[in-house]
C-alpha cells in the first residue's frame, strides 16, 4: 500500500486549502477593516457570518429566492444589521476601555445564535438546514491533478475578488484615503470637514458585510446551523493575530496561507489539524508580536 | 379516662385491626408504589443536535406508553407520570439532572439518553440511587461492558451492533476495501475499532489506516480528497449527527460516488436523511433497530405517533416507547416500583413488541437483544411516500446482532 502522502497529494491539499483559506481571508479581512477604523475587536463576527448563511436559507424558504440573489442580498442585510448595532449599541462604548466592547459583542453573539436556533426549530423544525449548490455550479471538474467540485473553485474566485476590491478601495482610492485618515487621526480628519462617525458606521457595515458574504458562500458546503461561526471565528482570530491586527493585505495573505497550512497539516497528521494554526500563532507572537504584516505600535 | 372510654378505645382498636390489617396485607400483594405514582423520567436532548431525533418526540413516546399501559391495565391501581428533562448532551449536566430527577422529582426510572458520555454519567448516578435506567439513544458498548450497572439496560442498538451489521453486510456485498474516518472521541474511536474488526472478519481490508477527524468538524475535504487518491471501494464514515450530514454533503459535492467509491455509514438516524434528502445517501448501507414502515405493526404505531406528535417517529423515539412500556409491564409484574424488584423481573425476560422483535434481556450484562435490520437507502424516485427511505437487505436475528456474552466484560 503506497502512502498517500506524496508530492501530488500534497499539491492537491495545498489547492484544497485555498477554499478554507478563502473563508479565513474574507472573515479576517472584515475584522481587520473594523479593527483598523474602530479599534474594536468584533467578537460577533462569527455570528454575523452564520447570519449570512441563515438569511440566504430564510430568503429561499420565504420568498423562493435562489443562491444568486441571496449572494447579493444576504451580505447587504447582514451589513444593515451590523450598522444598526454599531449606531445603537457599539458607538456608546467607544470612549470606554476595549473590554466593554468585547463583552457586548460576545453577548450579541450568544443572542444571535439562540435567536436563530429558536427560529430554525420553531419555524422550520430543523436544527441544521440544508442549502443546495446552485445548479450552474454543481458537479466536479477534472483539473488534471485533482477532481474538484466546481462550486469550491467558485468560492476561491469570489473570495479573491472581494478581497482585492476591498484592498484596492482602501489603499488606492480617495474613499480609502479618508478611511485611512480617520483611522490615523480622527481629530485632524474631523477638522478637515469630514464626518468621521458616518464613515465609521459605513466601514463597520462593509466589514460585517464581508462576513455575511462568507456565510452565503459557506451555506452550500457546510450545513447552516446556529453555531457554524463559533468554531471558525476562533481560527479567524488566530489568523488576524498572525497577520497583524488591522493589516489589510496581511489578513488576506495570512487567511489563505493558514487555510493551506491547515489542509496540509490535516493530510499529513490529522490530529494536528486544529492545533497547527495556534502553534503558528504562538511562534509569531514570540518572534514578531505585531504580526507578520503589522507594524509595532510605535511605528504607526 | 372513664371505663367506657377505654372500652370504646379497645373496641375501635380491635375493629381497626380487623379491617386494616387485611387491607394492608392485600395492598402488599397487589401494588406497592413510591408516592403512589410510577414516574418515568425522559432524560434527553431538548435543545441541541439530537433534539430532533429524540427530544420532545421521546417525551411524547413515553407519554404514549404511559397512556397505552393504563388503557391496557385497567386494574392497575397506581398512576403513571412522565417528565422530560434536558441534559444538553453534556456528561456533567446529565449527572446533575439525573440526581435532581431522582431525589427531588421522585422519578422511578430513566430513559433515552443520547450521547454516550451523558448516558454513562446518568447510569452512574442511577446505580447509586438504585433506579432502573434504559439507555436507548446512547451508543457506547461500555454500558454493557466495563461500565455496566445492575440498574442499567441498554436498549435498541450499540456500536457493536452497528459495526457488525453494516461492516459485514457491506463487505459481503463486495465492498472489500475501505477507507474509514471517525470523529476523535469515545463514540467514534469505539465505532472505528468495531467496524474495522467486522470488516476484517469478513475478509475485507482497510486501504489505509483510519483517520481521526477533529470533533465537531465542518470541512472534510482533506479526507475526501485522500479517498480520491486511495480509491477504496467504500468510504466509511463513523461521524454522527451534524458531522455526518457534512460528510455526506461533501461526499456528493466531490463526486466520489461517480468515481466508484460507495458510502458506508456507521450510525444513521432518519433525521440525517431528512436533512440532506435521500438522494444524497442513495445506495448507502446502514443498520437500524427499527424504522417506521418496517411492517404493518410498525406502521400502525407510527401512524398513532404521527397523529399525536405531528411528525413520523425516529427509531430512537420508537425505542423510548418500547423501553417505557417494557418497564411499566415489569412494574405491573413486580407489583412494585422498587428498583431491585423491577430489575429482578426484567432480567431474563423475553418479549416481542412492534419495536423489539424476539427480544431478550440478558441477565448477565443487561444488553436487550432484538432483531435488527441492514437497510439500503432508496433514491427519491423509488420512494412510495414521504419518509420512505429504506429497503431492507437482511434481518439479523437477535442472537447474532449483538456482542456475544462470551466477549462481554460486564461484572455487576
Amino acid at each position: 500500500m503506497p502512502a498517500p502522502v506524496n508530492a501530488q497529494f500534497l499539491l492537491i491539499q495545498v489547492f484544497n486549502g485555498l477554499v478554507n483559506g478563502a473563508f479565513y481571508a474574507l472573515l479576517s479581512l472584515g475584522l481587520a477593516v473594523i479593527f483598523g477604523m474602530l479599534r474594536i475587536v468584533n467578537f460577533m463576527h462569527g455570528a454575523l457570518y452564520m447570519l449570512g448563511a441563515f438569511v440566504a436559507f430564510a430568503l429561499g424558504q420565504m420568498f423562493g429566492l435562489g443562491f444568486w440573489p441571496s449572494l447579493l442580498l444576504a451580505p447587504l442585510m447582514v451589513a444593515a444589521v451590523g450598522m444598526i448595532l454599531e449606531r445603537t449599541l457599539l458607538s456608546r462604548l467607544y470612549s470606554l476601555e476595549p473590554s466593554y466592547n468585547l463583552l457586548l459583542t460576545f453577548g450579541l453573539t450568544l443572542l444571535t445564535q439562540d435567536l436563530v436556533k429558536q427560529v430554525m426549530l420553531s419555524k422550520y423544525a430543523v436544527s441544521s438546514a440544508p442549502y443546495t449548490t446552485p445548479s450552474e455550479l454543481t458537479g466536479v471538474v477534472n483539473l488534471g491533478f485533482v477532481v474538484f467540485p466546481k462550486y469550491r473553485l467558485f468560492v476561491i474566485g469570489v473570495a479573491l475578488l472581494a478581497c482585492l476590491i476591498t484592498w484596492f478601495i482602501i489603499e488606492k482610492t480617495r474613499v480609502g484615503a479618508i478611511i485611512r485618515a480617520s483611522t490615523e487621526n480622527p481629530v485632524v480628519t474631523r477638522s478637515l470637514g469630514i464626518d468621521v462617525s458616518k464613515w465609521v458606521t459605513g466601514v463597520f457595515g462593509v466589514g460585517v458585510g464581508l462576513a455575511g458574504l462568507a456565510g452565503v458562500l459557506a451555506a452550500p458546503i457546510y450545513s447552516v446551523e446556529p453555531y457554524m461561526g463559533a468554531e471558525l471565528i476562533i481560527t479567524t482570530f488566530a489568523v488576524v493575530v498572525i497577520g497583524g491586527m488591522g493589516s489589510i493585505l496581511g489578513s488576506i495573505v495570512t487567511g489563505f496561507a493558514v487555510g493551506v497550512l491547515a489542509a496540509v497539516g490535516a493530510a499529513v497528521y490529522p490530529p494536528m489539524a486544529n492545533t497547527l494554526v495556534f502553534v503558528l500563532m504562538a511562534v509569531v507572537l514570540l518572534v514578531r508580536p505585531a504580526g507578520l504584516f503589522g507594524l509595532p505600535d510605535g511605528a504607526r | 379516662m372513664t371505663r367506657s372510654n377505654i372500652k370504646t378505645l379497645i373496641a375501635s382498636a380491635a375493629l381497626a385491626s380487623l379491617t386494616a390489617l387485611p387491607v394492608g396485607s392485600a395492598l402488599a400483594q397487589t401494588l406497592k408504589l413510591s408516592n403512589n405514582v410510577v414516574k418515568l423520567g425522559v432524560l434527553t436532548d431538548l435543545s441541541g443536535v439530537y433534539s430532533e431525533l429524540s427530544g420532545q418526540g421521546s417525551v411524547k413516546a413515553a407519554q404514549m406508553a404511559a397512556q397505552d399501559f393504563m388503557a391496557q391495565n385497567k386494574s392497575f391501581a397506581g398512576k403513571v407520570q412522565v417528565i422530560g428533562v434536558d441534559h444538553q448532551n453534556k456528561a456533567d449536566v446529565a449527572s446533575n439532572k439525573a440526581a435532581e430527577m431522582i431525589e427531588r422529582q421522585n422519578v422511578d426510572m430513566l430513559v433515552d439518553m443520547p450521547t454516550s458520555s451523558a448516558a454513562l454519567a446518568a447510569s452512574e448516578i442511577a446505580k447509586t440511587k438504585k433506579i432502573p435506567t434504559f439507555v436507548v439513544t446512547g451508543a457506547t458498548t461500555a454500558l454493557t461492558n466495563e461500565k455496566c450497572s445492575k440498574y442499567t439496560f441498554h436498549y435498541a442498538y450499540d456500536n457493536y451492533m452497528l459495526a457488525n451489521g453494516t461492516g459485514s453486510a457491506v463487505t459481503k456485498r463486495g465492498g472489500t476495501s475501505w477507507y474509514i474516518i471517525y470523529p476523535n472521541y469515545a463514540f467514534g474511536q469505539d465505532l472505528n475499532r468495531q467496524m474495522t474488526a467486522a470488516i476484517q472478519e469478513n475478509k475485507g481490508k482497510l486501504v489505509a489506516p483510519s483517520d481521526a477527524t477533529p470533533f465537531p468538524n465542518t470541512d472534510f475535504s482533506t479526507y475526501l480528497l485522500k479517498a480520491q487518491t486511495l480509491k477504496p471501494k467504500i468510504f466509511g464514515t463513523m461521524q454522527a449527527g451534524n458531522d455526518l450530514v457534512n460528510v455526506v454533503k461533501q461526499y456528493n459535492e466531490f463526486g466520489l460516488r461517480q468515481q466508484g467509491i460507495s458510502l458506508g455509514i456507521g450510525l444513521l438516524f432518519e433525521t440525517d436523511v431528512a436533512a440532506l434528502g435521500q438522494d444524497a445517501f442513495a445506495g448507502a448501507i446502514a443498520t437500524l433497530p427499527w424504522y417506521w414502515n418496517l411492517d404493518q405493526r410498525s406502521r400502525d404505531w407510527a401512524a398513532r405517533f404521527e397523529k399525536a406528535f405531528g411528525k413520523k417517529p425516529t427509531w430512537a423515539q420508537a425505542g423510548v416507547y418500547s423501553a417505557s412500556m417494557t418497564y411499566l409491564q415489569a412494574v405491573a409484574r413486580a407489583k412494585s416500583d422498587n428498583g431491585d424488584a423491577v430489575v429482578k423481573t426484567l432480567e431474563g425476560y423475553r418479549f416481542s413488541d412492534f419495536f423489539a422483535r424476539s427480544a431478550y434481556i440478558r441477565p448477565q450484562d443487561h444488553r436487550v437483544i432484538l432483531d435488527v435490520y441492514t437497510v439500503q437507502i432508496k433514491p427519491k424516485a423509488q420512494a412510495k411516500e414521504n419518509g420512505d427511505y429504506f429497503t431492507k437487505i437482511a434481518t439479523i436475528p437477535a442472537a447474532k446482532a449483538f456482542m456475544p456474552l462470551a466477549e462481554s466484560k460486564c461484572k455487576f
